[in-house]
């Protein structure tokens, strides 16, 4: 594995609905082992483009390769292989509400067909004490989960398969202050121990400091820039600009200048 | 990176090493671990294996739990491990094991409970639909005293939905189950040469029976599961609490309307019903038997006296609004999850049908003297 893979790439993509255009020849590269956040004004696509790159929707036009291959062209098997090597957290968590915690972590590990249950029982188990719960809490439905907890175990069922790109939408949002430090803690141990490639779709400034590696900037339809956060303050579009002084504030306060591998 | 593999080498004191090589990871895409397994079962009964992960390219939680299986759950100096790996299996032993936390799932007791469980629940349903009669009541006292209260909107929004919506489903099926049994009558009636009767039958089913009975069943399956699941997903989303917090009763603004509309408009329905009942059962007795159109509606009258007419009113009032209070009380029980919600609108109409006919059995032995 080179230092430079590409884990995702997006090239020329264009999102229309009807007379709306979304993204206008977006072009993006993950590199592997990175974490990148995603950022953009609030109605800016960046959703949207999460949902193209985990191919649950498909662009208009342009081209979206995830580990060198493009989803939308493999065959059922093919692109089912290809799912299990990313985990997405969703916003609302999007927990099998009927399902317990437990069964909620099993599902995709059941699904593969390739484990007993001792060993599915043992592998839940694992999952959850990486996201830091408790055992007990494993025969709680989600209904009775608090909203901290229900994005852990989601973020547990989306590692349940040793995924090698982790996908968050708002991982922090939601979360108290207390609660999304510890989530991004959580986040960034769990890239050190498992070596994730995470792209991230964020609000929270702190999240974002707290985080990552290099940021996209999504606006007038396409990215503006996709650097360092120290970086950004050389981007020359207004919306950059703003983003960078709160930015800048918390990078002084933790002091964090870090110079991330620009390659 | 290689996919899993392994190769066998003896050595020298006659035992086997078996040394693993490449990504053992669910990663790998071709990976397959319970053919894996099956491949080393052999090995992982023989107690004399060594095992050699040192060339091991990567190893995650599944692959580890497969081999610390087949191991027997422990760690020995059989095993040449790499330090991350070690850690790895402190982790994994470290867990609970199933049957710690299996406990209490499943016991002799359990059908005992079970049955606890169910009188518990049964009382629960009787204390929530008392509760919510109880309500209703309280808040026609209320909109009595204020009348400019009354939700005259939503309750015309469900005349209309549960009503004017209903009639032509309605009178589809009554009219085709009028035919059917004019039909199947006009056989035996003529084989006495009763040909007559047909208008008795016909016009005291039709009302009586068919009207009401027809109207609750398919306005349970249309209205009913519908409010269910309005009233359920409203309370999975908050909804209703955010109309509490807007200081609207939920009861005036949500359950009443839905009662008192289809209360309201379910003994039309019933006539509607009994009417296409009546017609399907005379074109069948006119094209069967040769009874005139005419006269069959001519000789009605006197086969269907105004207390029957009565009777049938009474009849879709009361199914109406057993109906209603039965969809809305499984609606308010909805717990949010997706489970939850079938199951209640399921239960919903399964109870609402056959309380329904219940309550008409009771109705045909009370009132045998009447109107016949």
């Amino acid at each position: 594995m080179s230092e430079h893979s590409i884990a995702c790439e997006v090239t020329g993509v264009w999102t229309q609905y009807g007379t709306t255009v979304i993204h206008r020849d977006l072009n993006l590269k993950v590199y592997t082992g990175e974490v990148m956040a995603l950022v953009g004004g609030s109605g800016s696509g960046k959703t949207t483009l999460l949902r193209h790159i985990i191919g649950l929707t498909t662009p208009s036009r342009g081209e979206i390769r995830l580990f060198g291959v493009n989803l939308a062209q493999l065959d059922r098997d093919g692109a089912r292989q290809a799912r299990n090597r990313f985990g997405m957290l969703f916003q609302q968590g999007a927990l099998f509400s009927a399902l317990t915690v437990y069964e909620n972590i099993a599902f995709p590990l059941r699904e593969l067909r390739q484990f007993d249950e001792d060993a599915i029982h043992l592998l839940v188990m694992h999952k959850l004490a990486l996201v830091e719960l408790e055992p007990k809490h494993a025969w709680l439905l989600p209904s009775q989960l608090s909203g901290g907890m229900i994005k852990r175990v989601a973020l547990a069922r989306a590692l349940a398969l040793e995924p090698e790109l982790l996908v968050l939408d708002e991982p922090t949002a939601g979360l108290d202050p207390d609660r999304s430090e510890k989530f991004v803690q959580l986040i960034k141990n769990l890239r050190k121990q498992l070596g994730l490639t995470v792209i991230f779709v964020t609000h929270d400034l702190d999240t974002l400091v707290g985080m990552t590696d290099r940021v996209a900037v999504l606006a007038d339809q396409h990215i503006i820039a996709s650097c360092s956060l120290p970086e950004l303050a050389n981007i020359n579009h207004p919306f950059a600009q703003n983003f960078f002084q709160g930015v800048s504030e918390r990078l002084e306060r933790t002091n964090k200048w870090k110079i991330a591998p620009t390659p | 990176m290689a996919d899993a593999a392994f190769r066998v080498e003896d050595q020298t004191d006659g035992s086997k090493r078996v040394i693993l090589t490449g990504a053992w990871s669910l990663r790998g895409v071709q990976n397959n671990f319970s053919d894996l397994r099956e491949h080393l079962s052999g090995f992982f009964s023989n107690p004399f294996t060594h095992w050699d992960l040192s060339a091991v390219e990567q190893l995650d939680s599944a692959a580890a739990v497969m081999l610390w299986s087949g191991w027997g759950k422990h760690v020995d100096q059989r095993m040449t491990l790499r330090p991350e790996h070690t850690a790895l299996f402190n982790t994994i032993a470290a867990l609970p094991p199933a049957h710690s936390l299996a406990a209490g799932r499943g016991n002799l007791m359990t059908p005992l409970r079970t049955l606890w469980d169910g009188y518990l629940d049964f009382f629960s349903h009787l204390v929530d639909f008392v509760n919510l009669v109880g309500g209703l009541l309280l808040e026609l006292l209320y909109i009595l005293r204020n009348p400019r209260n009354i939700p005259l909107k939503e309750i015309s929004a469900n005349v209309y939905k549960g009503g004017v919506q209903a009639l032509p489903v309605t009178a589809l099926v009554s009219f085709m189950i009028g035919v059917a049994m004019s039909y199947l009558m006009a056989i035996q009636l003529r084989k006495f040469g009763a040909d007559i009767f047909i208008v008795n039958i016909i016009g005291l089913a039709g009302i009586r029976e068919l009207g009401p009975i027809l109207m609750a069943i398919i306005v349970a399956g249309r209205s009913g599961s519908a409010m269910t699941a309005q009233i359920g997903v409203m309370r999975v989303t908050e909804e209703i609490d955010a109309l509490a917090t807007m200081g609207i009763s939920r009861t005036l603004r949500l359950i009443l309307p839905k009662v008192m509309g289809l209360t309201l408009v379910a003994p039309l329905l019933a006539f509607w019903t009994s009417a296409w009942a009546i017609l399907g059962g005379m074109l069948a007795a006119q094209l069967q038997l040769g009874i005139s159109m005419e006269f069959f509606l001519d000789y009605l009258p006197r086969v269907v006296t105004p207390v029957t007419m009565l009777l049938a009113i009474f009849k879709g009032l009361t199914f109406g609004l057993l109906v209603t209070l039965i969809a809305c009380h499984f609606g308010m029980r909805v717990k949010p999850n997706t489970e939850s919600l079938s199951a209640s609108t399921t239960s919903s109409v399964v109870s609402a049908i056959t309380t329904v006919i219940l309550v008409d059995a009771v109705f045909a032995i009370i009132t045998r003297n009447i109107g016949l």
